[in-house]
């Protein structure tokens, strides 16, 4: 990929992070990582969900400060105050989360904070536009600066947050999880983006959970795992598996429990389901859907953002309504609220655990017991005897890490969080339990304890449905898999029946649609 | 990878050792600082016991506990609406309209030629059943029509308000002593009795936070009270009832409202139209320096207490005290904002703690020193 081989690195680095250490909560994010970035490389991390990626990235562009450690910048010390000041020097972040005002032209995003005015007080439009103008030839000679960001597709809105970076002179540009919303064509936009400004000596810093894509672009690569720097390697001294096996500590198929499947009589089942988008009444997220679980099995849903897996789980649960279509829980129709759903047995594990599963104010032990408090009543009140042995069974049940029940939540790590959020479900007894992305943001040690403990519950005659969108896991973890594509459901597959790349080409929507009524 | 200094180890090694030393500092400032409603009133009652003879006698004492109780059992309403992260501005209004229908029955209610005089205890059952009534608007409002509870129970402010000047034509009722021909009297006891020497009111405060403290802290609705003002969709998801949470809250609060409305009619045995004026502003006062969070989730019936002690010793002591009632605004003002500054660094020290305690721990990471893949060229 580049011309330098072997030996250490030709040049020195522009900016290096010296026995990195930060500490949220009672967790150690990272724990004394050192890393060299070299001006006009690409330097790629890799690292599971929970690694630390993030966190150094933050650290890296002082959108937080490290708990010990240093940062040095052109070998010397630096301590910036705010991200702001650490843009000013030259490194700038491109947060997965794009930091973009959609209500305001891209001149204007362009120059938000930072305007070039007149005497200090009027806004000099001309000069921005000029500018703007200039920047944007660039990077991708078709977009009018003028244009609401809001307008723009997102892999356009990424280019104007790299000509953001650009207009700032950013020596080192750092990009978090850059292409997880993008198009091919829109990745190949950015990768040619990313070679010009290497070229001109910019030093990139890159994660992505697309392993393969992330090493076409890496010069240098650089492996966390649970907060600790592993290895690092020259990209052209490794191939994916290395990167795989690295970042997993071991080899993969410890990650996956295997059992027999015995399966029993249909616990949950829909017939043509369709879910209105919330956030687009008029599109269907989910279109006429049906499918089946059995008890004890354990289903997976593969399905990427956007494919209606969400509303589809959160349909089940009865947090948003049926638009058609019909729901039934051991053969009995299914209506009414989340509440009456989790006391006739069917429980949701959501996707987003900090927005949708913790009350971040209540102790781990409050949280658990949360969903069967009623279960804990005597003469009105709660049976604080009863609760605190049911918790700390649970506790030891899903094996979460903690202090005891009485630590704030927050003290706990992203994996043992999800432990308790799945948990607190269980302690409803239910029979159904549906678990959104359950991996998400989890560690891999905690990512085996959850498939375990899912298959677990399967064993016990729980039919399990869970949504991912790790090709793995869907290839590995569920008995039977189906496929969502865009809201429609491609592909009803047994376990071992599918391969891959059958599973990519059908997720992207390349096979036909009509599979499904093909089986 | 990196060449580390020696001198790099030692400044690392310098940070550990400052986290540590922090850590127990900062532990030592959030237990003082857990406490500083009780030290505030502490204070406030050492000063203005040096600075008047009368302050610290048990007559004052009781009647200042007495003007405490009116705006702790609004407080008190208002803390579990605080807890699911609304705000009630309509309690003050409630108060009046609570003493304005009071007067109404005492006076005896027409249906058609014929007279009923509801007994006392009736007429204080239905003013809370109208003070439920308006906290079932608010709760309406809030949950099903999604109107934002400060807007909602704004509009319920001036709703009440208005209801209780046209019942009542703008007038004050001036007698609510009964007749003892319709079996009506007693009204007045509320507010001068004292079983067991202290007054009714105060024994109501006593009651009211007694029960409160059980239902927050050990029923299932203050657990989920606390889960829905902690994360309402979270707890929505879990199961919570999160729309009968939110309804109930208000309801009560409007119930607590009309309770003080009773209490403070029956003390001037007249009912005024635009009593307890800017009351819900103090009753919020009250919750907010007891530590409670306006967000939701976060606060007690102690805090509380103390806080509505705080405000109600202010007030009165400044009173005594000779202060003019222009500076006693302002103090008033102060103080709050003060509670409220203290509260924020609290949580600030709670959190720094629990980092800096852990940074002071030197981990060992996950492998030994990273692998440096060699060079195949």
């Amino acid at each position: 990929m580049t011309s330098a081989a072997g030996g250490e690195a030709p040049v020195a680095p522009v900016l290096r992070a010296v026995e990195v250490t930060k500490v949220y909560g009672g967790t150690h994010a990272l724990k004394g990582v050192s890393l060299d970035i070299a001006p006009g490389r690409v330097t790629v991390l890799f690292g599971e969900n929970g690694a630390g990626k993030s966190t150094l990235m933050k650290i890296l562009s002082a959108v937080e400060s490290p708990t010990t450690g240093l940062i040095e910048l052109d070998d010397r010390v630096v301590r910036f105050g705010s991200a702001r000041d650490a843009a000013d020097s030259g490194i700038s972040i491109i947060h997965q989360e794009l930091s973009l005002c959609a209500n305001l032209s891209i001149q204007d995003n362009l120059f938000l904070g930072r305007e070039r005015t007149r005497r200090g007080i009027l806004v000099d439009a001309a000069a921005q536009r000029d500018l703007a103008r200039k920047v944007l030839q660039r990077l991708d000679g078709t977009i009018d600066a003028a244009t609401p960001v809001g307008e723009l597709r997102l892999g356009q809105q990424q280019l104007v947050e790299i000509a953001r970076a650009l207009l700032q002179n950013a020596r080192v540009l750092i990009m978090d999880e850059p292409t997880s919303a993008l198009s091919a064509p829109e990745v190949d936009v950015l990768f040619k983006v990313i070679r010009e400004l290497t070229a001109q000596g910019v030093a990139v810093v890159y994660i992505s959970h697309h392993l393969e894509e992330a090493l076409e672009i890496a010069d240098d690569v650089a492996v966390l795992r649970d907060g600790s720097m592993v290895a690092t390697a020259r990209a052209e001294d490794v191939d994916l598996a290395w990167v795989v096996r690295t970042m997993v500590g071991r080899e993969q198929d410890g990650l996956f429990p295997s059992r027999e499947t015995d399966a029993g009589a249909v616990a949950l089942e829909t017939v043509e389901l369709s879910v209105a988008d919330p956030a687009n009444p008029d599109r269907l997220a989910v279109d006429s859907i049906s499918l089946s679980v059995r008890a004890g099995e354990t289903v997976g849903i593969y399905g990427l953002m956007g494919s209606g897996r969400t509303e589809l789980l959160e349909c089940l649960a009865g947090r948003i309504p049926v638009a058609a279509g019909k729901v039934y829980l051991h053969g009995s129709p299914v209506t009414g609220s989340v509440r009456s759903r989790i006391r006739a047995g069917l429980a949701l594990v959501p996707e987003d655990r900090q927005r949708d599963g913790l009350v971040q104010t209540m102790s781990v032990g409050q949280n658990l017991s949360l969903a069967a408090l009623s279960g804990f009543v005597r003469r009105l009140v709660v049976d604080r005897g009863a609760e605190r042995s049911a918790v700390a069974s649970m506790i030891g049940d899903v094996t979460v890490k903690t202090s005891g029940p009485e630590a704030p939540i927050g003290s706990l790590s992203g994996g043992n969080q999800q432990k308790v959020v799945i948990g607190k479900m269980l302690m409803t007894g239910p029979r159904v339990l549906l678990l959104d992305e359950p991996s998400r943001g989890v560690d891999v040690g905690a990512k085996a304890d959850v498939f375990a403990l899912m298959a677990r519950q399967a064993e016990r005659g729980l039919a399990v449905l869970f949504t991912t969108s790790e090709a793995e896991e869907a290839l590995h973890i569920p008995d039977r898999l189906l496929v969502l594509v865009r809201g429609r459901l491609v592909a009803d597959l047994r376990a071992g029946e599918v391969t891959r790349d059958r599973l990519m080409s059908l997720a992207d929507g390349a096979e036909s649609t009509e599979k499904a009524h093909d089986d | 990878m990196t060449d580390t200094t020696t001198d790099d180890h030692a400044a690392i090694e310098a940070q550990r050792r400052k986290a540590a030393v922090q850590a127990r500092r900062l532990k030592t400032l959030d237990s003082i600082f857990e406490l500083r409603a009780f030290i505030a009133l502490g204070v406030l009652i050492v000063i203005f016991s040096l600075m008047s003879g009368s302050f610290l006698t048990t007559d004052n004492m009781i009647t200042m506990t007495k003007h405490v109780a009116i705006n702790a059992v609004l407080a008190l309403g208002m803390l579990l609406v605080i807890l699911k992260g609304g705000i009630d501005l309509s309690v003050g209004s409630s108060v009046g309209l609570s003493g304005v229908i009071a007067g109404e029955l005492l006076k005896g209610v027409h249906i058609g030629s014929f007279v009923a005089y509801p007994q006392v205890w009736a007429v204080v059952i239905l003013c809370m059943a109208m003070g439920t009534l308006v906290g079932l608007v608010n709760g309406f409002l809030v949950t099903r029509m999604n109107v934002a509870p400060f807007i909602a129970t704004l509009g319920m402010m001036y709703v009440a308000r208005g209801a209780a000047l046209l019942i009542s034509d703008g007038t004050t009722f001036p007698n609510l002593a009964g007749d003892p021909r319709t079996h009506n009297t007693g009204f007045g006891w509320i507010g001068s009795g004292r079983p067991l020497g202290l007054p009714v009111a105060v024994w109501i405060m006593i009651v009211l936070a007694a029960v409160v403290a059980v239902v927050l802290r050990s029923t299932p609705y203050g657990r989920w009270l606390y889960a829905t003002g902690g994360n309402e969709r979270a707890a929505e998801l879990t199961g919570v009832p999160v729309q009968r949470v939110k309804m109930t809250v208000y309801m009560i609060s409007g119930a607590c409202a009309a309770l003080s409305g009773i209490i403070i009619a029956s003390e001037l045995t007249s009912a005024a139209p635009q009593a307890g004026e800017s009351f819900e502003l103090n009753a919020i006062a009250a919750v907010v320096i007891g530590g409670a969070a306006l967000t939701g989730g976060r606060g007690n019936v102690r805090g509380t207490l103390v806080g509505a002690f705080v405000i109600g010793f202010l007030a009165d002591g400044l009173v005594i005290v000779g202060v003019s009632t222009f500076w006693q605004t302002f103090i008033k003002g102060a103080v709050i904002i003060v509670a409220v500054i203290l509260d924020q660094s609290q949580q600030r020290f709670k959190k720094r703690g629990v980092a800096a305690s852990a940074a002071a721990v030197t981990v060992e990471p996950a492998g030994d020193e990273p692998v440096r893949v060699a060079s195949k060229a």
